[in-house]
Formats: C-alpha cells, structure tokens, sequence
C-alpha cells in the first residue's frame, strides 16, 4: 500500500507535470514563453473551501486515473496478445454472468461513495452559510462588475452606500456573504483562486459566502457567454489584512463624499 | 426526356433508405468539414490572440477586417462551430445517414416503413443548413450566443440569433420525422425470425436512440417557439423584468431565465445520448466482427443501452449546478449522473471482455473501434469530475469542460463514425477503402487529436474559462501561451489529417478494389443475403432468420462466422 500513497505524495503530481512539459517543449521546439513559465496546474488556493474542492478533484482524479491506466493497459494487452497471428482461433464465449455482477457493482460502490463525499463537500459551501462580518452586493452587467458595501448604518441599499466598479476588496479570516446580481443578461461570478462559481441571473439574488485565508491580488472572471465583451468583463480582487480593509473603505467612503 | 425526372427520382428526391442514408453521409461529411474549419480559425485566435491572418481579412471584411480577428466574430464561431456539428454534423451522420442505411438492411426489411417521410427528413436539412449560414449574411452577424443559446442575451441579439432558432425548428422537425420512421419500421419490418433479441446492436442503439428523439426533440421545439415569441413578439417566457440592455430598460416581464436552461438541457443532455449511443452501437457490432468473437454480454449490453437511456433523461440539470437554482436540488441531479456511469462501465467492459480471447484482425474499422474504446473511456472518466458538484463549480464552463466534451462527441461519436464509414463502405459503395492510407489516416488523427483536446484538461484546471476571445489578459493565464500554441499546430495538423481521409474516400469511391458481398466475414443480414451494393428494395427474397447477430467460432463449424439467415439444415 504504501506505493499507494507514494503515488497520492505531491511529488508524483510535480513529476507528472514536469514529464508532460517536457513533452511540450520537445514538440514545440526551445519557445521562449517557457522561460519563467508558471507550473500548469491549480492557482494558488486563497478561500477556506478551495482545499477541499482541490482534495475532491485528486481524489477523483486518482480513481479515474486508476481506471483509466487498468482499462487502457488490458486494451492494449488484448490487442497485441489475442491478435490474429497469436490466436487463430477465439473462443466461443457470450458471457459470464459474475464477471459483469463484478464490473456492475464494484462501479456503482464507488460512484455512489463519491456522490456521498461530494454532497458533504457541496453541504458546507453552499448550505446555511456561517455567520458572516461582511456583506458585500455584486451586480453583474455588460461588461462590469459593480460592488457595494453598506456605508456606517451597516445596511445596505441605503443613502450612504459605497460603490464601486470592478474592485472588490475582502478581509482575510473574515466571512464574507455575496449577493449576486444581474442587470441584463447571466454573467458567472469566478474566481479562481477560491474555487468558486455562481451564475449572476437577472431576477434573482445569487448567495454565496466566502472567507479568505491569505492577503493577496487576485483577478474574477465573468465565466458565463454574456455578450461581445464577456473576455474583458474582469474586475480586481484584494484580499487584505482586517485593519487595511477598514482603512481602505474610510478613505473610499471619504474620495466619494467629495 | 423521360430519363431525367427518373434520375432525379432516383437519385435525388429518392425514397429509397440507401440513397436517403448516403445524402445524410455527404451533407453531414460537408458540415464536419466547415464545422471544423470554423474551430480552425478559433484556434489561430487562441493560438496566436490578435495576429492579423491577412487573406481572411478579404474573406470576412467585418468578421476580421484585415485579418485580425473582432471579439463578436470569435462568439460567432464557436456558436456555429458548436450548432454546425451537433445538429448538422454528428447527429446527421449517426442517426441520419447510418440510422437510414443499416436499419432494413440490418432487419432484412425492403425499405423503411415510410419512404415519403424519410424523404421529407432528409429534405428539411436543407432549409435548416441555408437559414442557419444565412445569419453570416445579416447586420450584426450571425447568432453568438453558444450553442446553448442561454436567454436574456440570445433575446437581445440580433437577425442572426433568430435565423439559429428558426434553423433548429426544422433540423428538430427533421428529427421527429426520422425518428417515428425508424420507430416504426424496427417494430413492425423485422424479417421472419428477427426477434428483439437477435437485433444486432447497432439496431438496437438506433432503436432506442429513436425513442429519445421522439421525447425530447419536442421539448426542444417548444422550447424554440418560446424563445423566437420572446424574441420577435415580446412576450417574456425567459425574460424577467427591469431588465437594462445597453442602458435601454426592457419591457418585459415576470419570465425566468433559468427555465431556458431546465427546458433546454431537458433536450440537449439525452441528446448527448443520442450523438454517443449510435456509435456505441456500432462499435458493438464491428469489435465481434473482428475478434472473430461473439460480444460479450449481449442481452445487458442491451439493457445498458436502455438505462443510459432512461437515466440520460434524469440528469440535465447536472449543466445547472452552478446557474443559481437552489443548491440542494443539485443532489439528485448528481446521484443520477455519478449512476449512469455504471451502464456505461458495463459498456466499456465488455468490449474489453470480447477482444478477451479473440482472434483480432486490426482492419481499419477494427482500429477506429479501439479508438473509440480508448478515447471515449477518456470522455466518461472526466464526466465524473464535473458530476462531483463541489468540483464541477470549479471547472464548470471552463476548458476542463470543453475537453470533456470533445472527447465524447470527437473520441467518442466521430471516431465512432469513422468506425461505421470504413466498415460499411464496401457495402454502400460495393469498392473497398485503402487500408494503408486508412490506418495512417486514424494514426495521425489520433495523435492530433489528443495533441488538441488533452490540454484542455490543464487549461481547465488552471481556470481557464471557455468562449474567452482573449484569455491573454488574465494574470492566472499568462503563462499558458506554450500550451495554446501547441494545441493550436496540433488543430491543424489534426484537421489537414482528414485530407487523407478525403483522398482516401474518393479514390476508393471510384478507383478501390471490387467488394465481394461479404468482405468482412460477417454474420449479419446486410453482408449475408444482400450483394454489395444492395439494390432498390434490398433483398432478392426476404431474408429467415435463424441466429443470434453474433454467433462468430462456432465451435465445430469449418469457417468461423455464422450467418444469421443461414437455415440449420443447410450446413
């Protein structure tokens, strides 16, 4: 077992991407874009909930891998050994009533279990969100990101509203609850560095919370068609320590009063 | 004189299931090809953002005045590219064009049980196929919004996005048609002896991919009419109010947007189905052939079969987990898609198990077959992922998903037809394909093809969202230029390979060896009691069936297939 868990280790993953970069570069010649390349892999997790969407996508992903290298491996196996020069002659057989019992129910186990370990992963993100510090109003429309903050009252939609287009500021450790709205046509809420996506669908609110775990400059992408301008409907995410938020939204608060 | 209205019968307005079939092949053979030149240029935009590409500059002065590329063309193209080869592409080659030619063939029936009507199926392509290139044509372009279509922004675009909705009305008119044909004549045309349970697989699939056409395209068309009401005569199916379009307040309300997507998915997740279970369907029929082996499991690979197929209709808000319906409605959709991954690993398994103790002859269609197990395994392994509703929310509506798809529709229905061309094209065409130049055919496309589609995963897992005309902008992208680059030569490369297959297929057309009725040494009605190619009513007399569709090593038989109309007797 434990070469099992050699080949979860990280390392194998780091190995796997550098083996198929390689591959690339070898196709592709010495481009000069590979320089001071990026690794092709997750961004950077900066939302509570991001490592438990990363561990359920490796999770799947070993399964599927496992699966993928045994059936693969028997295709090939099967053509090379039973190919008509080895085997002149195939057998008569229709079937076997326990193998297929086997490849029925051993499927439908994991599948099942991984229905189950996914509803507890989805449960936590997108139930009863936990109490939250912030509220923060997002309105998609083309080709922007409008937000608002509730001015000193603590309310929102109030005459002392800040608002902003596509900058959103967020305090890191803090639960930030996000109400999500469209003016015109659906937009997708995305950032990737939270793992996290939710259409903004004009008539309804959207709800979603998040809680930054580090500071940091981050970027939401609009990741639903939403018109010739969708690829440049991007607004700027900084994630900030409790004190340089508050800062931040006394100095805005006073620029927009002027 | 009296000549030229009979060919044109014949040949043209012909009802004849043969002629119809080969007229749905080259219409659809057409469509692929535009299809993917359509991904061509996408892929030089994605490849290379911004290069201007001079001689298109003449070509589409609006679309890419001198050569570079504006961002509502690039909506443009992967709106067509998607439409062109679902509805006129692989759709029409698997059900239309295959479904048309093996069904009596397959049954030993003279022709489908209404001729007239399959006629008027094949015909209604055309009108479809000229309104949906007619929006190129129109101000403003033609339609942009996906292939999806998603309401309040299909509403709000312009001539083109009508000219898409219209289109499908007849493409989903088509369909219905089709499928009551086949329908029928599978119940009511099946020679003396053919039972349901001595129905080759490929008629099986058809079968049962008829009876999913005929429930779901009318959720489609419906759907459609809401949407061009909405569009043309302002009533607000999917459109809410105090809507602010271009700083324009609309005037409709009290609709609901993700009605759209319910009603749309309702269609187009069976009709995932409907583009793989054809293709699965003959691969069935074409691994035996060549194993020299009866397939494995016949009767669950038919229930299977079924189950993929009513399952398929319970599983199409699985597109929606992130669209903002309530998050606890997910669930079931997410139970019953992780589920219907058990029929369909009942599938993969028994092809493995019937090449398991064969005697494998790696003809060109056997080739493509392999392919297809290889590449639509891909295809099915990464639908769990987006089944996984935490991670779905993540790769949703990025590359990740885009990969995905190609690998069932171009690793899966694609490869899956190219299967059914070569094995079937002695019989259609009564000449053989060139093996050698079909086999580097396959090669190259494979290699391509995986060069093009393979990355996407990564492009996805990066973050990468899809239907991005410039993905350059973005901080968490910049580095995936190398990445985009190469998928961009290996997409040209991949679409050059199909030179060879074009070469290949109009040699062989004209120049290719003579096919004996029976080239492939098969067991099933088509290749047994039919010449190649089989003339106008099929069969000289009505075939008596007697076997199973796949009784191959008959132990103690001096060849090594067994007809199915072959009498007991007369061994």
């Amino acid at each position: 077992m434990c070469w099992a868990r050699r080949l979860v280790g990280s390392s194998a993953v780091r190995n796997f991407k550098a083996l198929l970069l390689t591959a690339y570069c070898l196709v592709l010649g010495a481009d000069p874009a590979w320089a001071g390349s990026a690794r092709v892999w997750f961004p950077d997790n900066l939302s509570s909930v991001g490592s438990q969407v990363d561990q359920m996508f490796l999770v799947i992903l070993w399964i599927t891998g496992i699966i993928f290298l045994l059936v693969e491996g028997a295709l090939l196996w099967f053509l090379i050994r039973y190919r008509q020069p080895a085997n002149p002659r195939a057998a008569y057989v229709h079937g076997c009533r326990s193998a297929e019992v086997i490849w029925t129910v051993i499927p439908a186990i994991i599948v099942t279990s991984l229905a189950f370990a996914s509803q507890r992963v989805w449960a936590h993100i997108r139930g009863t969100p936990p109490a939250h510090q912030l509220e923060v109003e997002i309105t998609a429309e083309q080709f922007a990101w409008n937000v608002r903050y509730a001015g000193p009252d603590g309310r929102l939609h109030t005459e002392d509203d800040l608002e902003l287009i596509n900058q959103l500021h967020l305090p890191v450790d803090q639960v930030a609850l996000v109400h999500l709205k469209s003016k015109d046509v659906i937009h997708s809420f995305f950032v990737p560095q939270f793992r996290m996506k939710l259409d903004a669908v004009p008539g309804l609110t959207g709800r979603l919370w998040v809680q930054p775990i580090k500071p940091g400059q981050v970027e939401m992408v609009c990741a639903e068609l939403c018109g010739l301008g969708h690829y440049r409907m991007r607004g700027y995410v900084t994630i900030e320590s409790a004190e340089a938020f508050q800062s931040w939204l006394e100095q805005t608060r006073v620029e927009q009063s002027l | 004189m009296t000549q030229s209205p009979s060919l044109l019968r014949r040949y043209v307005f012909s009802t004849d299931h043969k002629i119809i079939g080969i007229q749905f092949l080259f219409t659809s053979l057409a469509m692929l090809l535009i299809g993917g030149a359509l991904a061509m240029l996408m892929r030089w935009q994605l490849g290379w953002p911004s290069q201007p590409l001079s001689w298109m500059g003449q070509l589409a002065p609006n679309g890419m005045p001198g050569g570079v590329m504006v961002p509502e063309y690039y909506n443009m193209l992967f709106t067509m590219h998607g439409s062109v080869m679902i509805f006129f592409g692989i759709i029409p080659i698997l059900v239309g064009a295959f479904g048309n030619y093996l069904i009596p063939l397959k049954i030993g029936a003279p022709d489908m049980a209404f001729p007239r009507l399959n006629m008027v199926s094949y015909w209604l392509m055309w009108p479809a196929i000229v309104i949906m290139f007619l929006g190129f044509f129109l101000e403003g372009g033609a339609a942009a919004a996906g292939w999806t279509s998603y309401a309040p922004l299909s509403v709000t675009l312009g001539p083109g996005q009508t000219c898409w909705v219209v289109s499908l009305l007849f493409v989903g008119t088509s369909s219905i048609m089709g499928s009551i044909n086949y329908i029928t004549t599978v119940i009511n045309h099946r020679a003396p002896g053919m039972t349901f349970f001595r129905m080759p697989m490929s008629i099986w699939a058809l079968f049962i991919t008829a009876i999913m056409v005929l429930c779901a395209t009318p959720a489609l068309a419906s759907s459609l009419v809401m949407l061009l009401l909405d569009k043309t005569l302002g009533t607000s199916f999917f459109m809410p109010s105090g809507l602010i379009v271009d700083g324009v307040a609309l005037a409709h309300s009290g609709g609901q947007p993700i009605l759209w997507q319910h009603l749309f998915w309702f269609y187009s997740h069976p009709a995932v189905y409907i583009m793989i279970l054809p293709a699965m369907g003959m691969i069935s029929d074409i691994l035996p052939t060549f194993a020299r082996k009866p397939l494995f499991g016949y009767h669950s690979m038919v229930y299977a079969i079924a189950a993929i197929a009513v399952l398929g209709f319970i599983v199409w808000a699985h597109h929606m987990f992130v669209s903002g319906m309530n998050p606890a409605l997910g669930t079931s959709f997410m139970v019953a898609t992780m589920v219907i991954a058990v029929p369909t690993g009942v599938k993969i398994f028994n092809w493995l198990a019937t090449l398991w103790r064969g005697s494998i002859r790696m003809t060109v269609p056997m080739a493509h077959a392999c392919a297809f197990v290889a590449m639509f395994l891909i295809g099915g392994l990464t639908g769990i992922f987006l089944a996984s509703m935490p991670v779905d929310m993540y790769v949703h509506d990025t590359y990740f998903i885009v990969g995905h798809l190609h690998y069932v529709l171009f690793g899966g229905s694609l490869f899956g037809a190219f299967a059914g061309l070569t094995y079937w094209f002695p019989k259609m065409f009564g000449r053989m394909m060139s093996e050698r130049v079909g086999k580097l055919h396959l090669l190259l496309t494979l290699i391509f093809f995986n060069g093009v589609m393979f990355p996407m995963f990564l492009l996805g897992i990066n973050g990468m969202p899809r239907r991005i005309y410039d993905w350059s902008q973005y901080a968490h992208l910049a580095h995936l230029g190398p990445l985009n680059r190469l998928m961009s030569l290996s997409a040209f490369l991949l679409f050059a390979s199909q030179l060879l297959f074009i070469g290949n297929f109009f040699w062989s057309l004209f120049k290719g060896k003579q096919a004996p009725a029976n080239p492939w040494e098969a067991t099933t009605l088509e290749w047994t009691a039919a010449p190649s190619p089989p003339p106008h009513g099929n069969f000289e007399r009505t075939p008596h069936v007697y076997h199973g569709p796949y009784e191959y090593s008959v132990p103690g038989s001096s060849q090594d297939w067994l007809p199915q109309n072959q009498a007991p007797s007369d061994k």
